[in-house]
């Protein structure tokens, strides 16, 4: 065991939950809870015992496992993991654990989507050959879609299916770069195809093309994040998702995209990107404010949290255009706290839902006399979404914005407003939903007993999440030292492309 | 010795004409065991599942330790195009054995024909000479003829006369072309008509010019239609919607697999010309080919004209690789096999005696409303297919784009691969649609079930899903085993 297991453990990771949901198709609903809890907690244990395991003294690349599948098309199968892939892996295991915990509809279908995107995920955030990568990266989209389309509210199925064709389309642009790119390296290295990104990071795009094949490649991530003005699935997919779902999507898959930034675009087109520095920067810009404005203007809970994420994930984005270690781990440190933050906020609407099966801003009023623990709750992660110190979110987003300082003050001074804005749709959000109901229409809620206290499960998951969200906000170097490393690593193998 | 035998059967290599032999000898055989006894459609398939299975063990250990016998050729396009056409008869033999009687299953007659038919199409692909290609697609064109209006359905007799007559149309075009590349270079087997044609070409006769463009478009025509290459498809769709699902995927897989193995052949000896216009009359070709068929699928409201429709977008697909050595065309086409046999037994499962008598569209997509919740598995089984079409990874076609991209991009087209991009994307709607109703429709007043589904037929459709599943490995097998 003791001398298998670091040889493999990245497929273990990837591919026990994979296999373990197997039997939960045959499994009754009630069953389907702790067994789904267990797998999810074996995976977590799995990847605090990576965590353990892993060097943290340098930034490159551990655990890495080959294997040829298709070795005449340049098929491998390449994984390997360093402090930035680490950190999401993390994430996601934490995330889908406290996911597994919350479930409690349609346990048995949530609970297969859940374990399938486990493994999913860890194969998007180790694969090291390009078409693995992208083979992770498009199944992803499956459980999504089946989680909106079967359980979601509202227009369900136009929701899923617009969130499913942007990206699909987008990505098929994604796999027509990567195969370019290929042919590229076939011809410069006079090889046969490869899609081993060692492979890739060795040749530069002769410039004529290069622009095209970033933009083919921006266009599928930027789908994915998304970055305006491709975000036009956004609310319909978060609005009518079920809760899981829209935590999903925005704690785990929204990373997807900026980790695809840091992993390939950055390394792979360094100098198309500080060429476009501009209108690229503008672009995230305008999503931290437009995505923040928009989110001042939502009447519905989950969508004005999407906005939120939108906004948010932009300041993320600025920080990986910096292209110093400030901004680039501070990018990478608010995707590990935003996930936490989003998934958090997006399981407190999901209480509210459950009990009055409306997430409309206007059908609550003092909730904070009737639900105080869960009114704490939703304060810490308000704060923490916003950015106040001592919590994680401002590690991150201040971090990102220094980097980002550095290229372009001004710019970074209007990303600041991101600040400004989340305090004034999450403070409005709190006011509305939590305080000021007159007394007569507190007892017709009370009456409808809709409002119950938190139930166990649930105060334990918001438990565990404000309790991570707080040890980052205080001590942020257990996670962020590794970023830094591999980070560091990152930007000095950039330095020679950039000149060529 | 009359020389057009000598040259086409110098000697008699019984271990390259093996697989021929069995089936039409099992044909034979089968023939004359029902002439004593009273008929058993069990044995029946037995008996021809074995021929069957056999051959396809016999192609996939042989080895081709000769250059093949005279004209019967052991190349890779040979022995790949009859390793699929005999394990794609063999899958889709085994649904026969379905719950419901079915009137063309239950003749005596049937399961001999079936073999002739698979005689036809393997002796077309595993020959360069022209006159043994027509004589097999002549022969597998009128059997299956035969076989279409076996059905009691009037759409049968139909969609019979419509493909009887379309492929007497193709059979002269074919005769035209083979009598004018004849007049060109004096030759019947491809490869000298391959350098008769260049010589032609290369000295530039006035004369000859025009012949070869007639020629060239007597072929296409011939062989367009047998592959479906737009504009010479339009059979398609209501030959599927007289079919049963078996058979119209038999006409999906088999055929095309000797037409696109014909075509090759001809082709290379086209192209080897290289003439810049037949290069870009063939891109032309092949992006309407895949972009006409694709759009149509769009409009459908019955599953199996979407089929039709969407099988001719990935003959498409498959063709675009003819241009250049052919190398990803098999492993397309293999997984295309795979996933199109599984959505095909998927139908098949679903089909009850009412859709025999119903004239035409059987299978609105209304019709698999809430299958996920009446009938799981089998919703599972469909996912896992219409993903595979869709091309979603990690199922098979995905693997198969991957490789087709590869090639027409390293062929540093750009054009293409933009055009098969987008299609992919429209092709995912249609195939999305039947996903949604399966899934996340409520069901009908009298649900979709599975009347016809027996334990042979959850067997083949459950080991294609698996193949589908895990294609990748399937493609590392068929690719490894190819190159030693």
């Amino acid at each position: 065991m003791d001398a298998l297991l670091p040889h493999h453990f990245l497929s273990v990771l990837i591919f026990f939950p994979l296999v373990a949901c197997l039997p939960l198709f045959g499994l009754s609903e009630k069953h389907a809870k702790p067994y789904g809890v267990l797998v999810s907690a074996i995976e977590l244990a799995l990847v605090v015992g990576l965590w353990v395991l892993f060097d943290k003294d340098t930034g490159v690349m551990q655990f890495e496992e080959f294997a040829d599948l298709v070795k005449q098309a340049g098929i491998n199968y390449h994984v390997g993991v360093d402090g930035i892939s680490l950190t999401l892996l993390v994430l996601t295991a934490f995330i889908l654990f406290l996911l597994a915990l919350y479930v409690s509809k349609h346990i048995k279908d949530m609970l297969i989507c859940i374990l399938l995107l486990e493994g999913i995920l860890m194969g998007v955030f180790t694969s090291l050959n390009l078409i693995f990568f992208y083979v992770f990266w498009e199944v992803s989209l499956l459980p999504v879609l089946y989680m909106i389309g079967r359980y979601g509210v509202g227009p369900k199925v136009y929701s899923g299916l617009k969130f499913f064709l942007y990206t699909f389309l987008a990505s098929l642009f994604m796999l027509l770069a990567i195969l370019y790119y290929a042919h590229a390296c076939s011809l410069a290295l006079e090889t046969p195809f490869n899609f081993d990104l060692e492979t890739f990071n060795s040749v530069v795009l002769p410039p004529q093309v290069r622009l095209w094949v970033f933009i083919a490649f921006f266009v599928g991530i930027a789908v994915k994040i998304p970055i305006f003005p491709l975000h036009n699935w956004l609310p319909h997919a978060y609005g009518n998702a079920p809760v899981i779902g829209s935590a999903v999507l925005s704690a785990l898959l929204l990373k997807m995209g900026t980790y695809a930034m840091v992993r390939f675009l950055l390394p792979l087109f360094p100098n198309v990107i500080l060429h476009y520095f501009l209108p690229l920067s503008v672009l995230a810009l305008l999503m931290v404010l437009y995505g923040g404005l928009l989110a001042c203007a939502q009447k519905e809970m989950k969508r004005l949290i999407a906005y939120s994420s939108m906004s948010h994930m932009g300041v993320a984005v600025l920080g990986l255009y910096a292209f110093n270690v400030e901004g680039v781990g501070g990018a990478v440190f608010t995707m590990f706290s935003h996930g936490l933050v989003s998934a958090g906020l997006f399981i407190l609407v999901g209480v509210l839902f459950d009990r009055c099966n409306s997430s409309k801003i206007v059908a609550f009023k003092g909730v904070a006399h009737l639900m105080p623990t869960y009114a704490a709750f939703f304060m810490v992660l308000l704060l923490a979404n916003v950015g106040m110190p001592l919590t994680s979110g401002f590690v991150g987003e201040f971090l990102s914005l220094l980097g980002f300082f550095k290229s372009s003050p001004f710019m970074a001074f209007l990303a600041g407003t991101t600040i400004i804005l989340s305090a004034i749709y999450m403070l409005v959000l709190y006011k509305k939903v939590f305080f000021g109901a007159e007394p007569s229409e507190l007892y017709a809620i009370k009456k409808a007993k809709a409002l119950n206290p938190l139930t166990c499960s649930e105060k334990s998951v918001l438990a565990l999440l404000v309790a991570a969200v707080l040890f980052l906000g205080i001590y942020p170097k257990p996670l962020l030292s590794p970023i830094e490393q591999s980070v560091q690593v990152l930007l000095e193998s950039l330095q020679g492309r950039i000149n060529a | 010795m009359n020389p057009l035998i000598s040259s086409l059967m110098p000697e008699l290599d019984l271990q390259v004409l093996m697989p021929l032999f069995m089936s039409v000898g099992g044909g034979v055989f089968l023939l004359l065991l029902n002439v004593g006894k009273g008929f058993s459609k069990s044995l029946s398939v037995a008996i021809a599942g074995l021929i069957l299975a056999f051959s396809v063990l016999w192609i996939a250990f042989y080895n081709p330790s000769t250059d093949g016998a005279g004209d019967f050729l052991t190349d890779g396009a040979s022995l790949s195009g009859q390793l699929f056409i005999a394990l794609a008869s063999l899958l889709l033999l085994l649904l026969a054995l379905s719950k419901e009687k079915f009137s063309e299953f239950e003749t005596p007659e049937f399961y001999p024909l079936y073999l002739f038919m698979v005689g036809g199409f393997t002796l077309m692909v595993s020959t360069d000479h022209l006159l043994l290609i027509l004589l097999g697609l002549e022969s597998a064109s009128l059997v299956m003829c035969v076989l279409m209006a076996l059905s009691y359905k009037s759409t049968g007799i139909e969609a019979a006369i419509k493909y009887f007559s379309l492929s007497v149309l193709a059979g002269v075009f074919f005769v035209l072309g083979v009598a004018l590349l004849y007049l060109l270079t004096g030759h019947l087997d491809l490869s000298s008509v391959g350098d008769g044609l260049r010589s032609v070409f290369f000295h530039h006769e006035p004369r000859a010019l025009p012949l070869f463009f007639i020629a060239l478009a007597c072929m296409l025509g011939a062989l367009g239609f047998k592959v479906s290459l737009v504009p010479f498809h339009t059979w398609m769709p209501d030959i599927y919607e007289g079919n049963n699902p078996v058979l119209a995927g038999f006409i999906s897989i088999v055929p095309k697999m000797a037409g696109l193995v014909v075509l090759l052949r001809v082709l290379y000896a086209f192209l080897n010309t290289e003439s810049f216009v037949i290069d870009n009359l063939y891109t032309a070709l092949i992006a309407l080919t895949i972009t006409i068929p694709n759009a149509m699928a769009l409009l459908q409201k019955d599953v199996k004209r979407m089929m039709a429709y969407s099988s001719i977008s990935h003959t498409g697909f498959a063709l675009a690789c003819v241009v250049d050595g052919a190398g990803a065309l098999f492993s397309y086409w293999l997984l295309f096999l795979i996933t199109n046999i599984g959505a095909f037994a998927i139908l098949w499962m679903v089909a009850n005696q009412q859709d025999a008598q119903q004239n035409s569209y059987a299978y609105p997509y209304e019709r698999f409303n809430g299958l996920v919740q009446t009938k799981p598995l089998l919703a599972m089984l469909s996912a896992i297919f219409l993903c595979s079409l869709a091309g979603i990874p990690p199922f098979s076609m995905f693997w198969g784009k991957v490789m087709v991209l590869e090639q027409v991009i390293s062929q540093h087209q750009v054009f293409l691969p933009i055009v098969m991009v987008l299609n992919s994307a429209v092709s995912a709607v249609y195939y999305l649609r039947l996903l949604v109703a399966m899934f996340f429709k409520t069901p009908s007043a009298n649900p979709p079930s599975a009347t016809n589904a027996t334990p042979p037929l959850y067997a083949v459709s459950t080991a294609v899903a698996f193949l589908c599943v895990f294609s990748v490995f399937v493609l590392r097998i068929y690719l490894n085993s190819n190159q030693a």
